[in-house]
Order: C-alpha cells, then structure tokens, then sequence
C-alpha cells in the first residue's frame, strides 16, 4: 500500500503503528483480568480481532492476510470450539456431567481447582473461536475487494 | 426539583434523557438517510452511545461487549459488506413506508404499554434480584471462588449457554465461508483479473 499515491495517509500508518501492539496486549489483559473485572474470552477475541482488522484497513488486506493467514484463522476457530467441547468431555470421562468441572481433577468437596482451571480452559477456548470465527468472517468480505480507492468514500 | 428527583438522582435521570434522546435521534436519521457509509458510521455511533447507557444502568459487562462488538468489529463488518454492494440505498415512494411506519408505531405502542408492569430500576423484589440472582450471589463465593461473578454464571453455571454461544459464532463464520469464500483465494482471483485487463 505504501507508495506516492497513499502518502497523505501517512499520520494514520504512523498514529496506527503504536496503537495496534497496545490494542493487542489490551485484548491479553481483557483475557486475563476477566476473572477479577469486566470482560473475557468474548471481549478479549474481539479486541484482538480489532487489532488485526486496524492493520489491514490501514496497511491492506494482502499484509494482514501475510501476518494472520486465513488458513490459521479459521483453524483457530475451529480450535477453540474443541477445546470448549473438549473440557465438557473431559468432564464426561472423569465420572461427571458435561462441562461439570468439579469433577475435572477429583478433587475434595469444596476444593477450587477445578473450577479455576475449568473456567481458565473455557475462556481460552472463547478466546480462540471468537477471535477466529470474527477474523475468517472480516477476510471474507475484504478479500473481496482489493483495495479501497479515496474516490471510493 | 424536577417530578421529584433530586441530586444524584436527578443527574442519573438527566443523563439516560440525554442519551435515550441521543439514541433517538440516531435511529431517527438513520432511517431517513440513504448513503450507505454514513448509515455505518452512525450504527457505530448508535452502539457506542447504547453502551455508555449500559454503563449508566451498571451493566458494565453488557457495555463492554457492546462498545467491542457494536461499535469495534460491527462497523468494520458492515464496511467490509457495503464495499460489495452499491454505496448508496435507492429511494423508496412514500406510499410504500405507510404500512412499515404503522407497524413500527404499533410495536412501539405496545413495548411503551409492556414498560408500565416492568419493576422499577434497581427494585430489590424485581424477578431478577430475588429468585435465581441471589442464589448467584451467595453460592459464587463457596462453590466457584472467582471475585467476578458475572464471569461465574458465563463460564460455570452456565456453561452451555456459553458453548452454545461460542458455537453460534462459529456457525456464522462457516456460514459467511460458505457463501463468500475463504478471503485469499477470491483475493488473488480479484487481482489476476486486475493483470489481465492490464
């Protein structure tokens, strides 16, 4: 994208450049913190997604697809609902109900383990389908246009 | 003071008018505008707005992922939509917007009318601050020990709503991979059709 043409562009690429890494680590403490404040897996997916998608409105699309490749986002997707789904079995085959996670590490009543750990293992997986279910659907449609002209808006 | 706020209260009060009014405003000339990029840029504004009234009603988790959904990723969708399509709505003839303005007021009317049994906001006997919400309330501490309880309920008590959510995202991006392709190959296509008209 970088070239004569865009050059007036040139405060948002260098506005946009610091802020992306912020939004990111902001997403992790979203993630992370959800725990103790608003937010979590949800949250936390789509900020980073918001990330991503900052990069390629203002670099374009063909970088974006180079750093994130579709093929690791719809994956991730695909990740994230299994290992969901995966602590429900994991449930299952520890003697319990699906997604019933005080039975996860066969702990003593009123031990939190498994509930810390379970919920931990439930949030990545949000984390993880959302933030790829939102990337595959944002490359869907912006690969389908190439590059957005300013006579355009 | 004014129908008998006073304080803080009428402060509270002053901002959800100015903000509900805001939100009506919004919708107002959303529906009467035709370019497509300001229709965006205003739902963007419209969620944004929503959830600074959610933070005003102490909802702050509902305002998060309205300010994240609504106004962040949303608006880039809907973008990423309307560059596909044409970048302005056709004129509609005024005789065909009578029976949709009718039904609106309808519906309106009868949501206004459904308000007038709602509990009062923040009532300690309303439905969801006496049966199941306290219940919450008490048990996270003992069972789950997670400070945030709304994570509490999401993640733990219900589970699969959650599962059930996180597969509905899922679903929707299959679904949009269905109808428009993967994204890199459809990019490519778009760009060897730019060489060969080169």
């Amino acid at each position: 994208m970088a070239g004569p043409r865009t050059d007036h562009h040139v405060i948002l690429r260098v506005v946009a450049k610091p802020l992306i890494p912020i939004i990111a680590l902001f997403a992790l403490y979203v993630h992370f913190h959800g725990d103790y404040s608003p937010g979590g897996g949800f949250q936390a997916g789509v900020i980073i997604v918001v990330a991503v998608v900052l990069y390629a409105l203002v670099f374009g699309i063909t970088p974006a697809m180079r750093a994130v490749p579709p093929v690791f986002a719809r994956s991730l997707a695909a990740l994230g609902f299994i290992i969901f789904a995966g602590v429900g079995v994991w449930a299952l085959i520890m003697g319990g109900n699906f997604l019933d996670y005080d039975v996860l590490f066969n702990e003593e009543p009123g031990g939190h383990m498994g509930q810390h750990y379970g919920i931990i293992a439930v949030e990545v997986g949000v984390l993880f389908a959302v933030a790829g279910s939102m990337l595959s659907i944002f490359y869907a449609f912006a690969g389908r246009v190439t590059e957005i002209k300013d006579e355009d808006w | 003071m004014i129908a008998g706020y006073s304080g803080a209260d009428l402060a509270i009060a002053l901002i959800n008018v100015l903000l509900l009014g805001l939100l009506f405003v919004i919708g107002v000339a959303i529906a009467r505008m035709r370019s497509l990029f300001a229709i965006v840029m205003l739902s963007g504004i419209y969620s944004l707005i929503s959830a600074t009234w959610f933070v005003a009603l102490d909802a702050v988790d509902v305002a998060f992922t309205e300010a994240a959904v609504g106004a962040g990723i949303s608006t880039a969708l809907l973008l990423g939509a309307m560059l596909l399509t044409a970048r302005t709505a056709k004129p509609e003839p005024f005789a065909r917007s009578i029976v949709p303005i009718l039904v609106v007021i309808a519906t309106g009317a009868m949501l206004v009318y459904a308000t007038i049994d709602l509990p009062a906001f923040g009532d300690p006997d309303s439905p969801a601050n006496t049966y199941v919400g306290t219940d919450y309330l008490e048990r996270t501490p003992q069972e789950i020990a997670v400070p945030n309880i709304v994570t509490a309920v999401l993640a733990s008590y219900r589970g699969f709503d959650t599962l059930g959510e996180t597969g509905v995202v899922f679903t929707a991006a299959l679904a949009v991979i269905l109808l428009l392709g993967f994204g890199e190959r459809s990019l490519s296509a778009t760009f060897n059709r730019k060489k060969d008209k080169k």
